[in-house]
């Protein structure tokens, strides 16, 4: 007789009989309950990168950072009239810091604002943009015209005294970098793809496959000085640019990044399609091109699209090759130009930044906003590559 | 049958469509193999002439941008230390979870659906992020809370660490090895498990000592894989532990530390003067792939010898 516990576990598991309950094996029940444990780390560390990252941004978000270079002063003085609550806001302190402060310690950091701002040189005191939040919406993504230019721009320039936070030129780096990194890569790695997937023979294709991964091996440190030395000057001697280090030199860098990614997924992609489909094509007269163009790229096409989209996730996210090649942020559309990225700003100006300030926030943001790109990129590509190997399966 | 193909293709009409596209689909493979061949053999040309024994073997004075005392130990040092200290992280948590996807988990669960989502995520996590995640979370979070609980007044620990390096990579490798240990675990046979559970064997027992002896290959192809990624990264440790220059070599885990890859970086970039430079950079390269590329080449040879063995097997 079929025990009733063992029998109604069987659908669940594929090791029939095993599952006993907890008392009868409780070592068994321990081991399995700490991997289901372990397991859960995967997602907690994707929840907690967008939190921890998200969380120095939030003020953004929320409009409360407030980067004004002239600030209203509570004068020392009238320490004593202000209610602790605004005090505390003021001197940006958190609560457990603002009570372990005494009297005369707050009354000297106020002391120390005041005087601050009075021996802020006139040059900025009388500078209308001084008194401006640079980290509104309306400053972040819209040109301003700034004191002393004589139309609105587009400026990101997080120094001096009146930082500069407008995101569209680290927008158009990236989005420069990367197309033109999409646009080399593409082309190159799904032809790679349906050669070494369709064409090739088999013992061309042990070889290769495998040499073509090796690429990804390389460190994009590696890849950034290579471009920095040996590309930026061989395409110098082709085009005859003027910028030695620009857009385009970093573009191709990419690419050579993002080719061994696209590969791989569109010959996963491509390989999945059952044998049948080409020998059913070879056996009404295609050639094996023919089969491959008409047939098995078909087929495979959202497995194809889906490694594209990756591939942009993967070149936007790039940081060392943009960052080696070139950091000038400029606003223009010329491949041939400079180029500062999004990347690239996190990591040239992180480091010194004192935790909590405005310019951190704003890199902070950038780095949601990244997370937030790739995150959209990859799940679509999973999704998509899940979907095409179950109608594959199920046709098959 | 494959040879059969060819033939018939041989004995039709020629077609110039087919010839083209068969040539550049060609040509597009040889292009890549042409990249990668250039860009190994330019680091191999002009790094090999600059290694020597001292280079690789001493500790470089403050200037270390001036050819003749320039040297990388405390890099090599520093980059071996993080990428071990990750590992002793990574592989446990990675192995674990694998083993749960393929030996527990039920396939169409939404549980396991939204644990494969994760993994696909994070794999596509720019390093730059990882890299603030790590300030955020390790350095300013953990570390404000470890200083809180130990009572250290100054920052012992909320500051940049090589521990806090290690765990960022370890969180950024941390698909690598999920993904490479579930292929190995797949890779083996189910009459092997049932055997083991017909002799009386638990489930665990089965676990421990069949399927993760056998999987063993598998799992330290994932291990290179993952210590080639991280031996290589650079923007994860920027914010988390990577130092610009520092006259000692580390030797606890609160301490900063000089990295190959961040050194390469600053190098190429912050040079005083790029021709008198380059010899260097060019030798430092040449370490850095030497350590990273070479795993990475045995990692990829063993798992391409794995999937037919494989495919020999089935």
């Amino acid at each position: 007789m079929p025990n009733p516990t063992i029998t109604s576990t069987v659908h669940k598991n594929s090791w029939e009989g095993i599952r006993r309950g907890r008392n009868s094996r409780p070592l068994e029940w321990i081991a399995e309950r700490l991997i289901f444990g372990v397991s859960f780390s995967a997602i907690a560390v994707v929840f907690l990168i967008f939190i921890f990252v998200g969380k120095e941004a939030l003020p953004i978000f929320l409009g409360q950072t407030d980067s004004r270079a002239i600030q209203s002063i509570i004068p020392a003085a009238d320490i004593d009239k202000t209610p602790p609550d605004v005090l505390r806001k003021y001197l940006g302190l958190d609560k457990v810091q603002f009570e372990s402060m005494d009297r005369d310690g707050k009354k000297d950091m106020m002391q120390l604002r005041e005087d601050s701002m009075k021996e802020m040189p006139d040059s900025v005191r009388n500078d209308p943009d001084a008194t401006n939040n640079t980290t509104s919406i309306r400053f972040l993504v819209a040109p301003h015209q700034w004191q002393g230019y004589d139309q609105p721009v587009y400026i990101w320039q997080p120094v001096g005294s009146i930082q500069k936070f407008n995101l569209i030129p680290l927008l158009i780096g990236s989005l420069k970098t990367t197309l033109i990194g999409l646009l080399f890569a593409v082309p190159l790695a799904i032809g790679a793809a349906v050669y070494v997937s369709q064409l090739a023979s088999p013992r061309t294709k042990e070889w290769v496959k495998p040499a073509i991964e090796l690429l990804s091996g390389i460190p994009s440190v590696v890849i950034g000085t290579f471009a920095l030395i040996v590309l930026a000057s061989f395409f110098q001697g082709i085009f005859h640019y003027q910028t030695r280090l620009n857009a385009f030199v970093a573009g191709i860098a990419l690419g050579f990044a993002v080719i061994p990614l696209v590969f791989s997924i569109a010959e996963d992609a491509l390989s999945s399609v059952p044998k049948s489909y080409v020998q059913a094509a070879l056996a009404v007269g295609a050639s094996r091109w023919e089969a491959a163009k008409d047939i098995v790229l078909p087929a495979a096409l959202p497995g194809v699209f889906a490694a594209v989209v990756l591939g942009f996730g993967r070149a936007i996210g790039e940081t060392m090759i943009v960052l080696l090649v070139c950091s000038a942020s400029v606003v223009s559309w010329n491949v041939f130009d400079s180029a500062r990225s999004i990347t690239t700003t996190i990591a040239a100006e992180m480091g010194e930044l004192v935790s909590g300030s405005p310019h951190y926030q704003i890199l902070f943001m950038l780095g949601t906003l990244l997370f937030g790109v790739t995150f959209v990129t990859n799940l679509f590509g999973d999704v998509v590559m899940h979907q095409l190997k179950r109608r594959i399966e199920g046709k098959k | 049958m494959n040879s059969n193909h060819k033939g018939s293709l041989r004995r039709q009409r020629f077609d110039l469509s087919s010839a083209v596209g068969t040539g550049l689909t060609a040509g597009a493979t040889m292009l890549i193999l042409v990249i990668l061949a250039v860009i190994l053999g330019n680091v191999a040309v002009n790094g090999f002439g600059q290694l020597s024994w001292r280079f690789v073997s001493t500790v470089p004075e403050k200037d270390f941008f001036e050819p003749r005392s320039a040297a990388v130990l405390p890099m090599i040092v520093g980059t071996s230390v993080r990428v071990l200290v990750m590992t002793i992280f990574v592989i446990p948590v990675g192995v674990i979870t694998a083993i749960y996807l393929t030996e527990y988990a039920r396939a169409g669960s939404v549980y396991t659906r939204i644990i494969r989502a994760a993994i696909a995520n994070l794999a596509g996590v720019p390093s730059i992020v990882f890299g603030l995640f790590g300030a955020g979370f390790f350095v300013q979070f953990i570390g404000g809370q470890m200083d809180g609980l130990f009572g250290f007044s100054e920052a012992h620990w909320k500051k940049p660490t090589i521990l806090w390096a290690s765990l960022t990579l370890a969180v950024m490798t941390l698909p690598v090895v999920i993904v490479a240990t579930e292929e190995a675990l797949r890779a083996i046979t189910p009459g092997l498990r049932e055997a083991s559970l017909a002799l009386g064997a638990t489930k665990l027992q089965t676990i421990i000592r069949v399927v993760i002896p056998n999987a063993l290959p598998g799992i330290l192809t994932g291990a290179i894989l993952a210590v080639s990624r991280a031996a290589g990264e650079v923007a994860p440790i920027l914010f988390t532990g990577a130092a610009y220059y520092l006259p000692d070599l580390p030797h606890k885990l609160n301490d900063q530390f000089m990295d190959l890859g961040y050194h390469t970086y600053v190098l190429a970039t912050q040079s005083p003067d790029i021709e008198k430079t380059r010899p260097i950079l060019y030798a430092t390269v040449l370490v850095l792939l030497l350590l990273t590329f070479s795993l990475n080449a045995v990692a990829i040879v063993a798992r391409a010898r794995m999937r037919r063995q494989m495919r020999a097997g089935h």
